[in-house]
């Protein structure tokens, strides 16, 4: 008797130290286009956008506008994935690579980031 | 030409009497477009960039693009100067210095063979060879010099032969003025042939190289300010983090690789151009080489 409450209260003592990792865990799981757009040799966003309501997004870039209130800028969704694949196409002398076009990103991971930016 | 085609499309008009008068508004026009040809070239091209970066940065000194993107930055401007007093890379350049003195086998040195013992003379090339049909580059001279008196030719890869002897050899140039000319229908066909590299976009990212230093030049891409076009050839071989030797023509690869494009070789026609082109922008900045970079 004596034997198992002591075991009993090892076991909630273990519980109780590893439940907050586990609760940790879970929040700190970004979505998964937040990781393409800040991988340099993916979507490399921040090489010259700013996201001022990301607080990791830190030393942006400057040349490209910063990516804010983006459904109200893109109401049509598809006008920011048509951007993001090919930005020559509404104009011709961006600054912009065509991450789609080009193929520096599949149509996937074009999805998974016209999510997160989206969100912006 | 333009004068026949001027008096041909009067003549469709069929009314004599205005023809004179016409006849000679058109002449004036054909003259008028043939001077504007005349003066569209390498000089209007070097003008029209001096313009933009002089609109765009009131506030520089055009002398100062010497310092490449330096000038956009006074605390990197500050670490630079002070890193400057003491280079971590003095020992590269008496390495380099050693390199220039050792005469060749035959006794000669550089200074023999180069005009003006090899002082002063840097901010000419690259230079078109007519007789070569051509571009030399200064560092195309050194080689030269050596093949002149007998010895092999350093590969211009080697940063610790042709880096090195460029490195030191290009100090006793400083201060000098660049001075490129494009003389000639063929210089001129070398000059456009650089300036088409410049200017089309290329690589998976799509970039050219005015995208980034002339368009973006003193944007920052993350925290790196994007140098401009301006002085960037004026400062060759820079040494990176205070020890990495880089040449021009090192630093053209590196950019092609950023933008995910298969580079020409260095010293290849394409990269000589386009030096021709790149340098030739600099006309009239002072030169200052081996200089440290980030």
């Amino acid at each position: 008797m004596r034997k198992s409450f002591s075991a009993g209260v090892g076991l909630l003592f273990v519980a109780t130290l590893c439940a907050p990792a586990v609760l940790a865990a879970e929040p700190a799981k970004p979505p998964p286009g937040k990781g393409l757009v800040f991988d340099s040799s993916k979507g490399n966003c921040l090489a010259c956008h700013a996201m001022p309501t990301i607080a990791d997004a830190e030393q942006p870039g400057d040349s490209g506008p910063p990516l804010i209130a983006m459904n109200a800028r893109f109401p049509d969704i598809k006008a920011l994935r048509a951007k993001i694949w090919d930005a020559t196409a509404s104009n011709p002398d961006t600054f912009m690579p065509p991450f789609g076009k080009h193929k520096v990103l599949t149509e996937e991971e074009i999805d998974q980031i016209v999510d997160f930016v989206y969100g912006l | 030409m333009g004068y026949e085609s001027a008096t041909h499309s009067a003549g469709l008009l069929g009314e004599k009497e205005k023809m004179p008068r016409l006849v000679l508004a058109m002449a004036a026009f054909a003259l008028a477009i043939g001077t504007a040809a005349a003066i569209a070239g390498p000089e209007e091209d070097r003008l029209k960039v001096v313009n933009y970066f002089k609109n765009k940065y009131a506030d520089i000194k055009l002398d100062d693009y010497t310092y490449g993107a330096l000038v956009f930055d006074p605390d990197a401007r500050a670490h630079y100067d002070s890193i400057m007093e003491f280079p971590p890379f003095a020992a590269q350049l008496e390495k380099g210095k050693a390199l220039w003195q050792t005469p060749f086998k035959n006794g000669k040195t550089y200074a023999d063979c180069l005009p003006n013992g090899g002082r002063m003379i840097a901010g000419h090339y690259p230079m078109f060879d007519a007789r070569q049909g051509r571009v030399v580059t200064f560092e195309n001279i050194l080689n030269a010099c050596r093949e002149a008196n007998g010895e092999a030719p350093y590969a211009y890869d080697d940063m610790d032969t042709m880096g090195r002897l460029s490195a030191y050899a290009r100090t006793l140039s400083d201060g000098m003025r660049v001075d490129i000319k494009v003389e000639g229908e063929a210089a001129r066909q070398a000059f456009e042939d650089g300036k088409r590299t410049y200017y089309r976009r290329v690589g998976q990212l799509n970039f050219s190289c005015a995208s980034c230093h002339i368009e973006a030049a003193g944007n920052r891409l993350r925290s790196e300010r994007l140098s401009p076009v301006l002085g960037q050839a004026t400062h060759w071989p820079v040494f990176r983090a205070g020890e990495r030797l880089v040449t021009l023509q090192n630093r053209y690869v590196g950019c092609f690789r950023q933008v995910r494009q298969v580079p020409d070789e260095i010293n290849s026609p394409r990269l000589n151009n386009l030096e021709y082109f790149h340098t030739y922008l600099s006309n009239g900045l002072p030169m200052k080489a081996s200089v440290f970079r980030k």
